[in-house]
Formats: structure tokens, C-alpha cells, sequence
């Protein structure tokens, strides 16, 4: 099939970008959407010109490093679906497709559809660890987690780390990024040693990286290629209000 | 203190006096459904309000403090958010959220807007003084005629379409505005979501309805003086 694309190209981080538009021709519907711009790629490098520029690394969906806004939608038109597992069985012959870069302050761009995410760390880095000792390989197992509470956690624990709750969210927030933490160490014994302070110093990081609060438009959870839930952003909510008198 | 900085802190906030507010909204509405009852029914009502004295002094500060919060922290909010984002897309698609939590700093401007108003015009009578309670004359228990100080205000079609637009901005911002407050102070999870997002929207199209039943009866004459 044919297509037509609308990229956002820029330069580097201080340069004006624009959408530019290109053609990709005899695209096969196997093909996975990054190979689709491999292929676009190839020829604008046979032709001279610079590559479109695009995150990616393991190609099965669970590195977290690709994505793009792809038609207006993180990671594009499938559900529970990262760019790099997006088919282009998905699309019609004839299409149009837009591509764009995460849009956040706190994530500036790199070069093209490439974004720095380091916010993200700063966001763990505040808090999303555990400092207790939790013991040799075996030793772990002796700590018994009841079976719920071990699925809640690893539910919580999906996320990859996109960032494409920020990309879909209006108010550019990373809440569902820092809630899935705070809400994943909240029901483990281990977590619970530090659940105060991560909650507060967790979201005050987020404020500090230049994201925006949440005001539950759940476009996170929309958007999350791994179903990541809004309940961890109401379950981190709960956490912070114990927390207040600490 | 920090409370006040943070980001979920300040949402409780919002949430917390949002709570108050709906409270606020749905008392208001049930007095005001007295005026179905007609004249005996409102102004008696209206008398006992101020009966109460100081009491409607010391409820109308909170009420104003609780007021000022939820504005204050909704514009600081918005003002953010919009700041978080300072490229926007040439295309995006939302998929999950609504036109009222989209609009929501537009309808809560609108009902402050609508406050004002409302105050001028049924409160302190500065809109209308010519139909107002204080030149029209007392009932005939000697009683501040609030009712046909409502029904000469609602035959206008003016004064009515003023009051129905304010309780479409009022409908929009409590279709988002209730699920998000339970959302914001941890009370749901994945199962009860859905759940309250259509009780918060059935709340709001009841109290829409019900605001609007008033003057909409006037228009039509079944409410007359
Ligand atoms: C009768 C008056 C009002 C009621 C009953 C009301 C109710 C609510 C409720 C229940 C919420 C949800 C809180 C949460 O998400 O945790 C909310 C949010 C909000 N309100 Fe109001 N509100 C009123 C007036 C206003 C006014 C006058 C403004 C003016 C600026 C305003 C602006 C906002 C904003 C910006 C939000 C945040 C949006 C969000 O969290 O999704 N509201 N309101
Ligand atoms: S490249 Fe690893 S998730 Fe897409």
C-alpha cells in the first residue's frame, strides 16, 4: 500500500521544527510501523537526505523506549500497543499518517521524533525504590505476599516507562508514570518502610520536572500500551492523604 | 503548609471544597423546588433562612471561603497544566475524556460569572430593583415576597435565558466534576469508576433539570402571580 506521511523534522533541541511530508510507497501491511520508516529512511538516505530520527531499541514491546504520536494518539490507533508492535494492517491503502514527538515541557525534543525523558528518572530517583535490605535470592521468598496484593503490585508494575500517559494527557502530567510506583511499593512490605515520603517527594518531583497535575481525564490509561490503570492514581491519592499527618 | 504546593494536595483541595459545593448546590436546589408549592411555600422558606440570623452570616463567609479556594486553586491549577504542555500538537486525538472535563476552568468561569449575577440580581436587588423584594409590597402574612419577586424575574425571557445558560455551564462542570472529586480523594478503584462517572453525570443532569424547571415553568405560565 501507499501512504502519505506528515513528520515533525527539527534539527536539534534549539532549532525551529515543522511537519514535512513524505511518501511511502509498497509498504506491506506486515510490516511493523518502525519498519515502515526504516524503509522511508533507506531512501532518504539514498537520495542525500537526513534520516527521520526515532526512539527505539527492543522492537517487542516491552523496553519502552519507542513511540510517537502517531494520528493524534500515543503509540497510534491500536489499543495496549507500542509503536514498535504497531502493524500497518492497521492503516488503508491511501492513508494519511502524521507523526509527531511526545509533546511536554519536560520533555524537549531531540532531534525529530526523538525526546529527552530524563524527567522520568528525576521522578524515581525521588523515590521509587526501596531502601530496605530484601535479603539474598532465596531469602526473597521467605517474605510472604499474599496473592492479591502480589498481582496488584505486578499490574502496577506493567508500566515500561514510555512516557505515553504524558504525551496523551491535556494537562501533560505525569501521574500515571509516578502513581504506578507509588502504588506498586505502597502494597509491598518492603515499600511500605518508605510509603510516606514517596508519595510526597515522588509528586513534588514530578511538579519540579515541569508536568502538569492531574485532573482525571484518564487519557493516561487510554493511552498506556500496557493497560496501566487509573486506580493506582486514586490508590497513590489514599496514600498521600495518610501521609499528611507524618 | 507544603499541603498547599503539592500536587495532589492541592487537588484535595479542590476536591474537598468541589464536595461542599455540590452539597451547597443540592440544598440550594431543594429550597428552591418550595416554590412549586407557590407563594406560601417560598416565601415561608425564604423567612425561616432568615430567621436563622447570624447563622446566615456565619454560612455565607463559609460558604464564600470554600468558594474562593476551589476558584483560586482552579485557575492556579489550569494555569499550569496549560504551561506543562507550551508546544501542542498540530494533531491530537482524545480518546477517554469528555467536552465538560475539557471545559471545566471555562463553565466554573462562567458560573462565577453567574454568582455575581445572581447575587446582584435576587440578593442585594441592584439588576432589578423595580420587581425586587423591598418595593414590592409584603405578602399577605406580612412576609418578603420572594415569589413574585421569582416569577415577574422569570417572565422575562431575558432574566430566564440567563439563568438556563449558567445551568448548562453548571450541568457540564458537575458531569466531570463529581466523579473526579471521589477519583481525587482515593475513594474509587477500577470497578467503581465507571460507576460513579454515570451517578456524577445522573446528578448533574438532575440537578440541571431541576434548576431549569423553575423559570422554564414560568415561561410557560404554570407558575403565575
Ligand atoms: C457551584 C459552584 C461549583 C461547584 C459545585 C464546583 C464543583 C467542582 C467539582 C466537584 C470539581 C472536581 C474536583 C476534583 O476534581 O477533585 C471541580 C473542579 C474544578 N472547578 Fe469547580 N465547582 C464550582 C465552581 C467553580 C468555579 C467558580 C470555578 C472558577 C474558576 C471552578 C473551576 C474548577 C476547575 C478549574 C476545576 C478543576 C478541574 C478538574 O479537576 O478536573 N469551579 N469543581
Ligand atoms: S522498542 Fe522497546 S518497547 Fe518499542
Amino acid at each position: 500500500m501507499d501512504l502519505t506521511l506528515y513528520v515533525w523534522r527539527q534539527n536539534g533541541p534549539d532549532e525551529k521544527g515543522k511537519m514535512e511530508q513524505y511518501e511511502a510507497k509498497n509498504v506491506s501491511p506486515d510490516s511493523s510501523f518502525l519498519e515502515m520508516l526504516d524503509e522511508v529512511n533507506e531512501e532518504l538516505i539514498a537520495n542525500g537526505e537526513l534520516p527521520i530520527e526515532f526512539d527505539n531499541d527492543c522492537r517487542e514491546g516491552i523496553c519502552g523506549t519507542c513511540g510517537c504520536v502517531i494520528n493524534g494518539v500515543p503509540h497510534g490507533p491500536q489499543e495496549k500497543t507500542t509503536t514498535c508492535q504497531l502493524h500497518m494492517r492497521q492503516f488503508n491503502d491511501g492513508d494519511t499518517i502524521t507523526l509527531e514527538p511526545w509533546r511536554a515541557g519536560a520533555f524537549p525534543v531531540v532531534k525529530d521524533l526523538v525526546v529527552d525523558r530524563s524527567a522520568l528518572d528525576k521522578i524515581i530517583q525521588a523515590g521509587g525504590y526501596t531502601s530496605a535490605y530484601t535479603g539474598e535470592v532465596g531469602e526473597a521468598n521467605q517474605t510472604l505476599i499474599p496473592k492479591p496484593d502480589a498481582d496488584y503490585a505486578m499490574d502496577a508494575a506493567e508500566c515500561i516507562g514510555c512516557g505515553a500517559c504524558v504525551a496523551a494527557c491535556p494537562n501533560g502530567s505525569a501521574m500515571l508514570f509516578t502513581c504506578a510506583k507509588v502504588a506498586q511499593m505502597a502494597v509491598l512490605p518492603q515499600g511500605q518502610v518508605e510509603a510516606a515520603e514517596r508519595v510526597k517527594n515522588m509528586t513534588e518531583a514530578l511538579l519540579n520536572a515541569g508536568f502538569g497535575n492531574c485532573t482525571n481525564h484518564y487519557e493516561c490509561e487510554a493511552a498506556c500500551p500496557k493497560g496501566v490503570s487509573v486506580k493506582f492514581i486514586a490508590k497513590s491519592n489514599r496514600e498521600y492523604i495518610k501521609a499528611l499527618g507524618k | 503548609m507544603q499541603m498547599l504546593q503539592s500536587s495532589i494536595g492541592r487537588k484535595l483541595v479542590m476536591a474537598a471544597t468541589g464536595l461542599c459545593l455540590v452539597g451547597f448546590v443540592i440544598v440550594h436546589l431543594l429550597g428552591n423546588s418550595s416554590i412549586f408549592i407557590g407563594a406560601d411555600g417560598i416565601n415561608a422558606y425564604a423567612e425561616h433562612l432568615h430567621s436563622l440570623g447570624p447563622l446566615v452570616w456565619v454560612f455565607r463567609i463559609v460558604l464564600l471561603g470554600l468558594f474562593g479556594l476551589h476558584i483560586f486553586f482552579g485557575i492556579q491549577l489550569t494555569l499550569e497544566n496549560s504551561a506543562a504542555r507550551p508546544i501542542d500538537y498540530v494533531e491530537k486525538q482524545n480518546i477517554r475524556t469528555s467536552f465538560g472535563a475539557e471545559t471545566m476552568i471555562y463553565t466554573g468561569l462562567a458560573i462565577l460569572a453567574f454568582v455575581v449575577y445572581h447575587l446582584l440580581h435576587f440578593t442585594m436587588h441592584v439588576t432589578n430593583p423595580e420587581i425586587s423584594v423591598g418595593v414590592l409590597p409584603l405578602d399577605a402574612l406580612g412576609r418578603n415576597d420572594v415569589f413574585t419577586m421569582v416569577v415577574l424575574s422569570f417572565q422575562k425571557f431575558f432574566i430566564s435565558a440567563i439563568y438556563a445558560g449558567a445551568m448548562v455551564a453548571l450541568l457540564l462542570h458537575l458531569s466531570h466534576g463529581i466523579q473526579s472529586l471521589f477519583q481525587t480523594l482515593g475513594l474509587l478503584n477500577g470497578k467503581t469508576l465507571p460507576v460513579m462517572e454515570k451517578i456524577g453525570r445522573a446528578v448533574a443532569v438532575v440537578a440541571f433539570i431541576g434548576f431549569v424547571s423553575i423559570p422554564v415553568s414560568i415561561l410557560l405560565g404554570l407558575i403565575k402571580v
